[in-house]
């Protein structure tokens, strides 16, 4: 019943995409113009307009995706017609430059086109790839009612804390009040966990606290394990131990937080990639075609 | 003070009663009105403040001595006030009727507090709501314990220890908790009564600590003493024990008792045991006790509107006044367009004496119905209803007859004359029209909204069986032998009985001998079987199909269990006749051996997919039985982009009526929190202006008369229907882009809450925004019979 974006009507715009491809190629192949080939023959001059066409068109998805009461066609079928139409840009515009390139606005604008297709075909890539995973990383929770088993985690280890003395105590509470999910763009996408805690350390006579990291929670962890060593009040042991648990949920959650902040800015970053080169393209297409006709 | 005897006392100061006392006041009349509180109208007291009252429905006009129009809470309180004043109203606060004796001319009225009045003639309008049920224990009126919570935003760092379970109890203990340490008493070990939403946000605050809870509970006593600062005591019988709990306040929120049993006590007949019946009552809205009158919601009356012209009409009756009622124009104008040269009440007396089913409905009930009923006179060969319409009302026919088409390729026409109904189907099943009714010569019809037939059919038991009997020869007729005369089936048919099955119900178990036939004429059931150790659900049979049909073919051992996924009505047969019918019924025969074939070819195919059984138990624990069309995302190609809600809103003035988040998933696919446009609406049940209707293509839709009143949304168990402001414009696409414009919800200052919900687009063509904004194909919108596909490509 669920049918892709890919697969949208049996895949028929895949089918019009190969259509115009081979289309193309069958031209370009029989038509043999007396120059070498190149933008301004026959040929090149439709294969040029049929490839701008199509620029503008794939921009137009995105005034499409946003009007929502339009009834020309859907959204899905829009983007299954985006995607192939586009990859077949690939094949038009190469047809269209003749395989002259050089330094100057036109190749810059087929470098740009490039850069473009391979961007939508990235989030392609993300978009079949991550939603699954997602779900199954989610484990029927939202991102709120983690958020929210992470703070009732966190209340009840400063509760808990409280039966403990220096200097425990206060590592705890500063590896909760320097927890980090998320920030930048780049913290988001590289999942890396930059949570940090305080320790005491020695400097000269005077002890001074610092702070370190504590990815994973890993470093509290590792600290409550050697205080239940070290430990002989088997009713601290009991703390410490309980501790540890309430520890190591956290650390399995923020995991799964963690995860899930990264394939969701997967799922999205692309496009902050895709929509700007997009309007570079637009601007040094324009470029390129004026300077066509006014060097003509 | 058992003072003089008055002309007439006036029980409940709602719309209805105060407008009946300021009448009776106005004309000098001896009475007294007694109210139970310490307010006029208790009822309108108890709205949220500020709340926009409307003065629906918007074509009767007003009449009474007291004003009343569309206007704040406040307003209307006000002027209600300074009617009574006016009028100089006898009025008696803290006056709760306990009991009434006596008759006619010499009724004895005993309060709560031990007062007692005399008077010649009652007029009862104590309304619904009923009074809160009290703790029952020593202390239960102590000034700190109250029964309800108005604002809980007035009370902050109190000690509060909210007793009850249902929702009323969660909703204040979760939003006292804001503010105050709050505890909830629960007499069991769950809250098995809330709904959904309520139930979450409750476990959470409990388990967050926001709340304490106490389960498994009971409240001791209330100690009237200061302790520890606080005003009382709160003594509890626990689980491990008593606790004493030191409060600032109690609030009890244990449910109302519905008034019933005091009408009954006074000697008020009701027509049935469903508690939406109301009592008999004559056109002058005397009860069957002579010189006891009723009127306003306890008489069946929900809007205010009706109440206050009820108030004004009885006193006139009771003087002896035959006036006409304020109705009486419009009914009038409803009978001007039709062939007849009768007035009112003669049309009236002949709509009674032509139409069977009419004979048990008493003459206020059948006055409503017709001012409620619409009346048309359709061309001979004009379409009626189509098969598939989604309609709901229900036919009369007065003159003439239509032709009801059930099998288009033969040409089968059941011919339905004067004096009959049909439209019953659609009315029961809650599913579209499943045939095609054209109009005959001279036809004239009374067409009655579902809401009004619903409301006969629970009042009036004769309606019922009558429907009920018809029901059973049609839809077995119809289904099993279109083409073949009626005759040969009354065997069939006086063999038949109607069923009723609960939620989780079981039919007839896997094994168990059995030669029943059951033909779904309402809810839905599954077909499971036992695999592996585990019930698994090999199909779904909607309304309209039937299951059973292998034991009738020889094979008495049931191969599946059947249970009710939803409360379901069937129609059952035993194997005797129906063999006998498909014995001269070889193409019957040909027919029942397709569908279990067909059958068995399903089952196998979902055993073998092994996922697919537990996706449909799935979907149908999230209560799909009762679905007609509901949104379906599949998790595996949903990237997250919100673009349907957003959708939703930029077509629906700023509030998007879907979270895509919220609600479960199974093996991908995810149901969001979305209205599934029920075969039933719970939504329905309980609107006092009948504004929410079902449209033709199928969709559930609220109109603008919607009062703001939230019964609607306390009463879909799926928590889909929230109280907006009406929105505003949504930006243009261009400012999307170019700016980032995101929709808003705008609030007007004076602007009234409303219902809103779902509507699936009904105003856009092309069908819901939400699906159609959807980049990946994620979302769908589908109905539970596409279920087994969804199912077979997930196996
Ligand atoms: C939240 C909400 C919003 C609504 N909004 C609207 C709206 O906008 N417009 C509209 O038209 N309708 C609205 N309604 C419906 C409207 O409130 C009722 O139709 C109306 O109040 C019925 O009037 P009544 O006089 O029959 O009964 P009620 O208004 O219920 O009055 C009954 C009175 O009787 C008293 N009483 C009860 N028992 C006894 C007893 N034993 N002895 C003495 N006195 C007793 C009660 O204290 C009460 O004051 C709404 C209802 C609700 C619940
Ligand atoms: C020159 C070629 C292209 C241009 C100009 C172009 C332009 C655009 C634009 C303007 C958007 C709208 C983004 C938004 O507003 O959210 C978009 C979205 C997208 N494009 Fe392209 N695109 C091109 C080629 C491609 C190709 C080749 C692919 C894939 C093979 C692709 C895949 C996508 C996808 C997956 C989206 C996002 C859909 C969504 O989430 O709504 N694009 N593109
Ligand atoms: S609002 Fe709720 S009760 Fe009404 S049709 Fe939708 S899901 Fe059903
Ligand atoms: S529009 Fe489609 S892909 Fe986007 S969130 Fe909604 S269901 Fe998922």
């Amino acid at each position: 019943m669920h049918q892709s974006f890919l697969r949208f009507a049996d895949a028929l715009y895949m089918k019009v995409a190969i259509l115009l491809a081979l289309a193309s190629i069958v031209a370009y192949w029989a038509y043999d113009p007396l120059e070498p080939h190149n933008g301004g023959t026959w040929l090149g001059y439709t294969l040029g307009t049929v490839g701008a066409a199509l620029i503008v068109w794939l921009t137009l998805y995105g005034l499409r995706k946003r009007s929502y009461r339009s009834r020309l066609g859907t959204v899905q079928g829009w983007l299954s017609a985006h995607v192939y139409l586009g990859v077949s840009l690939l094949i038009i515009a190469t047809l269209h430059t003749g395989f002259q390139f050089g330094f100057n606005i036109h190749t810059l604008a087929y470098a740009l086109m490039i850069a473009v297709i391979a961007s939508g075909v990235w989030g392609v890539v993300m978009y079949v790839k991550y939603p699954k995973m997602v779900t199954n990383n989610r484990d029927n929770l939202t991102r709120k009612s983690i958020f929210r088993e992470i703070s009732e985690l966190d209340r009840k280890a400063s509760l808990l804390v409280e039966a403990l003395g220096s200097p425990v105590d206060r590592m705890m509470i500063t590896s909760i009040q320097l927890f980090r999910v998320g920030g930048g763009v780049w913290a988001q996408l590289s999942g890396r966990d930059s949570s940090q805690m305080m320790v005491p350390v020695m400097s000269g006579k005077k002890q001074v606290w610092k702070k370190v990291s504590n990815t994973g929670q890993r470093r509290m962890l590792n600290i409550l394990a050697g205080q239940v060593a070290r430990s002989r009040d088997p009713r601290i042991t009991a703390v410490l131990q309980e501790l540890s648990d309430v520890v190591s949920t956290k650390a399995s959650l923020m995991q799964k937080l963690l995860k899930d902040v990264r394939m969701q800015g997967l799922m999205e970053f692309w496009l902050y990639i895709h929509i700007p080169l997009t309007f570079a393209l637009l601007a040094t297409l324009m470029a390129h075609i004026v300077s066509v006709f006014y060097y003509w | 003070m058992a003072g003089a005897v008055v002309d007439i006392a006036v029980l409940g100061s709602g719309p209805a009663g105060l407008s009946a006392a300021a009448r009776a006041a106005e004309l000098g009349v001896s009475h007294v009105l007694l109210e139970a509180s310490d307010h006029l109208a208790l009822t309108i007291q108890r709205y949220q403040k500020g709340k926009h009252v409307m003065a629906e429905p918007g074509f009767l006009p007003l009449r009474s001595g007291i004003d009343f129009d569309a206007g704040t809470r406040e307003n209307i309180l006000e002027n209600w006030y300074e009617g009574a004043k006016k009028h100089k109203v006898n009025v008696a606060f803290r006056a709760e009727v306990s009991t009434i004796t006596g008759q006619s001319g010499a009724f004895t009225i005993r309060t709560q507090s031990g007062d007692s009045y005399q008077a010649k003639t009652i007029v009862l309008a104590i309304g619904v709501q009923g009074n809160p049920r009290l703790l029952g224990v020593p202390g239960q009126e102590a000034a700190f314990v109250q029964y309800q919570l108005d604002d809980p935003d007035e009370y902050s760092d109190e000690t509060i220890v909210v007793v009850g379970a249902g929702d009323a109890a969660i909703e204040n203990a979760v939003a006292l908790a804001r503010d105050n340490r709050v505890y909830i008493v629960n007499r069991r070990d769950e809250f098995a009564r809330a709904k959904e939403g309520n139930l979450t946000r409750i476990t959470d605050a409990i388990e967050r600590g926001k709340i304490q809870g106490l389960f498994n509970t009971t409240v001791k006593e209330v100690i009237n003493q200061p302790e520890e600062g606080r005003p009382g005591v709160i003594v509890l019988n626990g689980a491990d024990g008593e606790v004493r709990i030191p409060v600032n306040r109690i609030i009890g929120r244990l449910g109302a008792i519905p008034p019933r049993a005091f009408v009954e006590s006074c000697g008020v007949k009701f027509p049935s045991d469903v508690p939406a019946a109301v009592p008999e009552l004559t056109r002058q809205y005397e009860s069957n006790v002579p010189g006891l009158y009723i009127i306003g919601a306890l008489g069946g009356y929900p809007l205010i509107k009706q109440a206050m012209n009820q108030g004004y009409e009885v006193v006139e009756y009771i003087r002896g006044n035959p006036i006409k009622p304020v109705d009486h124009d419009l009914l009038a104008k409803k009978f001007s367009a039709l062939p007849y040269k009768y007035d009112v009440d003669e049309m009236l007396d002949f709509l009674r004496n032509e139409i069977l089913l009419f004979g048990p409905v008493n003459p206020l009930r059948f006055r409503e119905l017709m001012l409620e009923s619409r009346f048309s006179t359709p061309k001979a060969g004009a379409v009626i209803f189509a098969r598939n319409d989604y309609t709901d009302s229900f036919y009369f026919v007065l003159d003439g007859w239509v032709e009801v088409v059930i099998d288009e390729e033969k040409d089968t026409r059941i011919r339905v004359t004067a004096g009959q109904f049909f439209g019953e189907m659609s009315l029961i099943s809650g599913r579209r029209r499943n045939a095609t009714v054209y109009a005959g010569e001279f036809c004239v019809l009374i067409e009655t909204p579902r809401r009004s037939m619903m409301r006969l059919i629970s009042s009036i038991d004769e309606v019922k069986r009558r429907i009920d009997e018809i029901f059973i020869l049609r839809a077995i007729h119809s289904q099993f032998a279109p083409n073949s005369d009626p005759s040969e089936l009354a065997e069939l048919i006086s063999s038949a009985e109607l069923r009723t099955y609960n939620r989780g119900d079981v039919l007839f178990a896997e094994g168990e001998q059995g030669d029943e036939l059951h033909l779904v004429r309402r809810g839905s059931l599954t077909v499971s079987r036992f695999i592996n150790g585990k019930d698994m659900v090999l199909s779904y049979v909607p309304a309209g199909k039937y299951v059973g049909e292998m034991g009738l073919l020889g094979n008495t051992k049931r191969t599946a269990s059947v249970r009710a996924a939803v409360p379901t009505e069937t129609v059952v047969m035993k194997s005797g006749p129906f063999n006998a019918l498909l014995d001269h019924q070889p193409e019957l025969k040909a027919q029942v051996e397709e569908q279990i074939r067909e059958r068995l070819n399903l089952n196998s195919q979902i055993e073998a997919g092994g996922e697919g059984g537990k996706i449909l138990s799935f979907l149908m624990a999230q209560g799909l039985g009762e679905a007609t069309d509901v949104l379906l995302i599949d998790e595996s190609l949903c990237i997250r982009c919100d673009n349907c809600e957003t959708a939703c809103a930029d077509t629906h003035e700023g509030t998007s009526r879907l979270d895509r988040e919220a609600g479960p998933t199974y093996a991908q696919i995810h149901v969001p929190t979305s209205c599934r446009h029920c075969e039933h609406p719970h939504c329905m049940k309980d609107c006092p202006p009948d504004a929410i209707s079902r449209n033709a293509s199928g969709e559930v839709t609220i109109a603008d008369n919607c009062i703001g009143c939230g019964n609607c949304e306390s009463n879909c168990p799926y928590g889909v229907i929230q109280m907006a402001y009406p929105g505003s414009e949504q930006p243009s696409v261009w400012s999307r882009i170019l700016f980032g414009a995101t929709g808003s919800k705008a609030k007007a200052p004076d602007a009234q809450k409303q219902a809103v919900k779902c509507d699936m687009c009904s105003t856009l063509k092309g069908g819901p925004a939400c699906v159609r904004a959807c980049p990946t194909g994620a979302a769908i919108r589908t109905s539970p019979e596409n279920f087994v596909n969804l199912v077979k490509r997930s196996g």
